[in-house]
Order: structure tokens, then C-alpha cells, then sequence
């Protein structure tokens, strides 16, 4: 695991997304500080809420597609040209349109291994990574809004304990993570 | 949250299901045992390939003078084969990337067991190259790599270089793309599963959580893998093409063939997308994720692309005509009448005659005639590569060394080999991985179930009633007007 939290975390599970979205609206006004949030699919118009900034993966992208697209150019410029110059068919050693194919096979797979190999280090995801899980129904049906308990007061602590309960999470519980 | 629904659009899933019993539905054939229709069908396909893997090892010891090639006609079934399979392999990526694009809802349904088809078919496409060259111990040489007599390097400016890329690059980000979907959905399985299961899946969903951060990533990452997807199935078969089109044989030597192959892949990707999703969806009862409609949209791309094929065809036949050159003139004429007339008559009745049968929606909505004309595509499909390729080279330029062509027992039996290494791989993959997009299913339920589409659809039929009554009144009044 890349990333150990170890945090205590009070959470509330909802029942649809909706809810959600109402209870995280209710959060944000009361000014309550959301750990995370946690669900079987990706639920838009919640990233604005969380204040989440929009990925940077695509910018990684292009920089990973360029690094292909020079690798291969550059490469096969080299190579005809410097290292080993061959005559095809009567054409110029450095022939450009015949470079373009590969060039451009070579730009899509660097950006695609260097995007995915991005994001699943930086979520800290992988094979043989085994995070705890919060709640294991976040997976199936259930909308998970979790708040970090961290050196919070117990009032504090009830607090967040009846907001969850008022904005409609059918069950409350407090996990380690 | 505000959902907006088209009130005529057919509903996507059926049978008002709620998130669980999706969760339920799709996950159960991962989690029970197989039934014995299954375990058939997955014995038969090993022994299958194991007869192809016997076939293949018979090539590698006798070498390549088992297979009926001669000096004229030195591609013939494997190179067909090679063409079809990776033809079937391009309907997955355009599914999952181009229809993601056009925000097409329905891909939802079918996308996941689509890529999975693309890839295994990719697998199966592989094989043919690698074994045609014949001294396979040396098939390293495809790649660029200096060989052992000094810094000679392979030729950048040769389309079957291009392709070896091509398909390498189509197969790794068609896997990346097919397993990023994945993740979420193992994980689903995952908080179900207990003891080994739960380890497999463990380790199979890459410790997934499904926080909001991850979810916004994985979008990201999924549209950009989508944008980059696109240009890139387009291109693969373009370049197959090339490996004709930039050749100087008449009938071959065709500035048409990139859209024509393209248009083909995705036609006969399509076929096969249909003949597994109908019994998949039967076997696995996903009639309610997989529905007539999807069926039927499925259906209009078939149509499409076969109509485009076969504009192909008749445009290949109208240039070789204007061009007033005898010997392309010769090449076409002589497919269409000469010694393979019956591949020519085959690929026509089935690519460009029969799809036309689905025109008429009682034939794109019937289960039964969608089943009969994918495999009839399959068929055509295979007799254009066919066509393409042995029908032109068995007369080429000198009449002394004009030739015939059948396959040899080795052949056929790599030809069937393939079968079974694809179905081998799909029967496993519909028992271990969720054969519908789970998390993509659910994301669309409250724009495209049953129950919300049909609420909306009672609403608006409201509206309209309104309305008319509102028309009626105002009619009236200008009435009075008038009077």
C-alpha cells in the first residue's frame, strides 16, 4: 500500500444518491469538513461539492503521448538516417510519411500505459493492494459520507452523529481506516 | 439530483430493478456453479483448441509446406483468418470508445463482453502472423530489435512493420481499457465474496474503495483512454489495408480499401458482438440489460456499415471499369466470374444483400433472424478476406503460373483451433468477470430504466393532453373571433 490513513472516521450510509448530494449541499452549508465519500458508481455534480479540483491525469496524458510521439520519430529518424541508412524502394533515407503509422501507434500506447500506470499510483491502487474497505455495501447500493474523526471533542462528535442522522442516513457507524 | 429523460427513448434496463438487484443479477453467474450446458460447451472448446495447438505444433516440426501454399498464391487461409479475427476485434473498441464519445447509453449494456471479445479476438488474429513466417524461432526479428548480424534494423517503411505496431498497440490499450472497467466491478464481487473468492477478487480489484476522488480519476482516465481509442481502431485496420493497398497487384493496389476494411471490421465485429450477446444474455438471463432494443440499434449498425461495404464493392467494380487498365478490369472480372465465383457470389448475398433484410424492423427486433444473419455476416465477411486475397493472387501476371488454392488438413484445423481458444477464453471470462458493466449500468438506471423512463412517459403524455385541451380552447376563442 502506498498510502496508509490510518484515520478514524464517522460515516453514514444512504440510500440513494440523491440523498447524498442533499447531505454533502447541508454539510458544505454548515461548514462541516467531509473526509470522503464513497459509492458504487461515479455520481455527478458531486465533485464541485467536495471542492475536488478537475484531474490533471488527461495533462499526464499528453505529456506521456509526446514522450511516444518523439520516442517513435526521433527513433526511426535515427536509425535510417544516422545509424543504419537503407534505401527502400528508391525513396529519401529519411522518408516522412512512412514514419506517420508508427509514429502515431507509438503516441496513443505511451500515453495510454503512462495514464493508467499514473492513476493507479496515485490513488494508491495495484495489484496486491488490499485497502480496508468502510463499508462493503458502498459497493453495492449504499452512499457512504464519511467525516475524520481525528482529536475531535465528543460534542463534536455527536454533532456530526445527529447531522447524519438528519439528513436521512439510514445507519451511522465509526470504523478505522 | 435532476435527471433528465427523454420520454421516447426505450428504457434501457427493465424489469425495475433497483441498484442491489443489479448488483444481484449480474454478479450471480460469477457466483454459482456452472450449469452443465456451460461445462459442455467449455470441454468442448478446450478439446478444440487443443486440436489446434496439435495443428499448430504438426506446422512448427513439418514447417510450412504442410499448408497448400504454392508459388502463386502464398497467402491463403492464414492470412484470411488473420483479417477476420482482427475485423471481429474492432466492434469492442468501438463500442466502448466511439459510442462513449457520442454519449450512446446503450453501449452500457454490451461493451464489457464486447472489448472482452475484442481482445480474445486479437489473441486468435495473432496467432497467424506469428506462424505463417514459418521459422518461428526467429519471429523476434518483426520487432526492432538489431539483429545478430550487426545493427540491422527492420524496415520502418514497410506496412506489415506497421502493423505488427498497430496490433500490439490495439491489443495493449484495448486490455488497459477493458481492465480499468473492471476494477470497480471486482470489486463488487469482492464485498460479496468469502474465503478463496474473496482473495481472488481481492487481488483481481486492485484494493479498490470507490472514493470520490478514484470515481473522478477513473472517468478521466476512462474518456481520455476513449479519445485516444477511437483514432487508434480506426487505424488498425486501415493499416491492415495498407498491407494490400500499398502492394502493385491489380485488385489489391485500391486507394479504397482503409474505409472499406475499416467499415468491414466493424460490420463483422458487430455480427459476432450479436451471435455471442444473444446467447449470452439467454444463458446468463440478461434479457433485462441486454434488450431487444440494444439488439436492435446493434442491428442498425449492421445495416449501415453492410450498405457501406457494399458501396465499397460496387465502387471497386465502377473504377476498375473507368480506369480503362485491362489488368484491374481482368482482376475484378475475373473475381466475380473467374474459379472463386462462388466466394464472390458468397460474400455478396451475405455482406451486402442480406443485412438489407433488416430494413424491416420485425426482422432487426427478432431474436431469431438477428441470430441467422450474424453468423451469415460472419460467414461473408470471411469469404471477402477471401476474395481479397486468394481469388487475386491465383491469376496473376504470367498465365504459366496461374494457379488453384484449397487448404490442407493443418489449415483448417489452426482455422477451427482459433474457435476454441476464443470460446475457451469467453466461456471462462462470463464465469469469473461480470459480463455487463456493473457500476456503468447502475450510473444509467434513473436515466434509462424501465421505471423512471415509463414515469417520465406518463408525464409527458400529461403535457401533451394539456396541451391540446390548451389548442381546443384557444381555437374556440379565435372562433368566437371570427364569428
Amino acid at each position: 500500500m502506498l498510502r496508509k490513513r490510518n484515520k478514524t472516521v464517522i460515516y453514514g450510509l444512504y440510500n440513494d444518491e440523491s440523498d447524498l448530494l442533499t447531505a454533502v449541499n447541508k454539510a458544505n452549508s454548515k461548514h462541516l469538513d467531509i473526509f470522503d465519500v464513497y459509492s458504487p458508481f461515479p455520481i455527478h455534480g458531486l465533485d464541485p461539492l467536495l471542492g475536488l479540483a478537475e484531474s490533471r491525469l488527461h495533462i499526464g496524458g499528453f505529456i506521456y503521448g509526446l514522450l511516444g510521439t518523439m520516442t517513435a520519430f526521433g527513433g526511426m529518424t535515427w536509425i535510417f538516417t544516422r545509424d543504419w541508412p537503407m534505401i527502400f524502394g528508391g525513396k529519401p533515407y529519411w522518408s516522412v510519411p512512412a514514419f506517420i503509422p508508427i509514429t502515431f501507434e507509438l503516441t496513443v500506447l505511451f500515453a495510454s500505459i503512462g495514464m493508467v500506470v499514473t492513476f493507479y499510483t496515485i490513488c494508491g491502487l495495484g495489484p496486491g493492494v488490499n485497502n480496508t474497505i468502510l463499508d462493503e455495501r458502498t459497493s453495492d447500493d449504499k452512499f457512504a459520507l464519511a467525516f475524520d474523526l481525528g482529536s475531535l471533542s465528543n460534542d463534536k462528535v455527536d454533532g456530526l452523529r445527529s447531522f447524519l442522522k438528519e439528513s436521512g442516513a439510514g445507519e451511522i457507524h465509526i470504523k478505522d481506516i | 439530483m435532476s435527471v433528465v429523460v427523454s420520454p421516447i427513448r426505450e428504457p434501457l434496463i427493465g424489469g425495475n430493478k433497483t441498484y442491489h438487484q443489479i448488483t444481484e443479477d449480474i454478479c450471480a453467474p460469477t457466483e454459482t456453479t456452472p450449469p452443465k450446458s456451460w461445462v459442455i460447451a467449455f470441454i468442448a472448446s478446450v478439446i478444440t483448441l487443443a486440436y489446434g495447438l496439435f495443428c499448430i505444433g504438426w506446422l512448427i516440426y513439418f514447417g510450412t509446406g504442410t499448408w497448400n501454399l504454392n508459388r502463386t498464391i502464398g497467402w491463403g487461409w492464414d492470412i484470411t483468418n488473420f483479417v477476420w479475427w482482427i475485423g471481429i476485434g474492432h466492434a469492442g473498441t468501438l463500442i466502448s470508445a466511439i459510442l462513449l464519445l457520442f454519449r450512446q447509453k446503450w453501449r452500457t449494456g454490451v461493451n464489457r463482453a464486447a472489448e472482452a471479445m475484442t481482445i480474445f479476438a486479437v489473441i486468435c488474429a495473432a496467432i497467424f502472423p506469428v506462424i505463417h513466417v514459418g521459422r518461428i524461432w526467429v519471429v523476434f526479428y518483426f520487432f526492432p530489435l538489431p539483429n545478430t548480424r550487426g545493427p540491422l534494423w527492420v524496415n520502418f517503411n514497410s506496412p506489415l512493420l506497421w502493423d505488427i505496431f498497430a496490433i500490439s498497440t490495439y491489443f495493449t490499450v484495448s486490455l488497459l481499457f477493458w481492465y480499468t472497467g473492471l476494477v470497480p466491478d471486482f470489486a463488487t464481487i469482492r464485498d460479496r465474496a468469502s474465503g478463496f473468492r474473496k482473495k481472488l477478487y481481492q487481488f483481481l480489484s486492485f484494493g479498490w474503495t470507490g472514493s470520490a476522488k478514484h470515481w473522478q480519476r477513473w472517468e478521466s482516465l476512462s474518456l481520455v483512454l476513449a479519445g485516444i481509442s477511437a483514432p487508434l481502431v480506426l487505424s488498425v485496420h486501415t493499416i491492415v489495408s495498407f498491407d494490400f493497398a500499398t502492394s502493385i497487384i491489380p485488385g489489391w493496389h485500391t486507394t479504397i480499401f482503409p474505409p472499406y476494411f475499416v467499415a468491414g471490421a466493424i460490420f463483422s465485429g458487430f455480427a459476432m458482438v450479436q451471435t455471442l450477446m444473444l446467447v449470452t444474455r439467454h444463458v446468463l438471463k440478461l434479457q433485462d440489460y441486454i434488450t431487444v432494443s440494444h439488439i436492435e440499434s446493434m442491428n442498425k449498425v449492421i445495416l449501415f456499415t453492410g450498405t457501406m461495404v457494399g458501396v465499397a464493392y460496387l465502387t471497386e467494380l465502377f473504377i476498375a471499369w473507368y480506369s480503362g487498365y485491362v489488368y484491374e478490369q481482368f482482376a475484378f472480372l475475373n473475381r466475380a466470374t473467374g474459379i472463386y465465383w462462388w466466394s464472390y457470389f458468397g460474400m455478396m448475398t451475405c455482406n451486402v444483400l442480406s443485412p438489407q433484410l433488416f430494413w424491416i424492423k420485425k426482422f432487426r427486433t427478432s431474436i431469431f433472424w438477428t441470430f441467422i444473419m450474424s453468423i451469415f455476416v460472419n460467414i461473408g465477411m470471411w469469404f471477402e478476406r477471401f476474395v481479397i486475397i486468394a481469388t487475386t493472387l491465383a491469376r496473376d501476371y504470367i498465365p504459366s503460373s496461374w494457379s488453384y488454392y484449397t487448404p490442407s488438413w493443418v489449415e483448417i484445423g489452426i482455422y477451427v483451433g482459433t474457435f476454441g481458444l476464443f470460446f475457451t477464453l469467453y466461456l471462462g471470462f462470463s464465469r469469473v468477470a461480470p459480463v455487463v458493466a456493473i457500476a456503468e449500468i447502475k450510473s444509467i438506471l434513473k436515466s434509462s430504466g424501465n421505471q423512471y423512463v415509463n414515469h417520465h412517459k406518463d408525464a409527458h403524455h400529461h403535457n401533451i393532453n394539456e396541451q391540446h385541451a390548451l389548442d381546443h380552447l384557444t381555437a374556440e376563442h379565435e372562433g368566437e373571433h371570427h364569428h
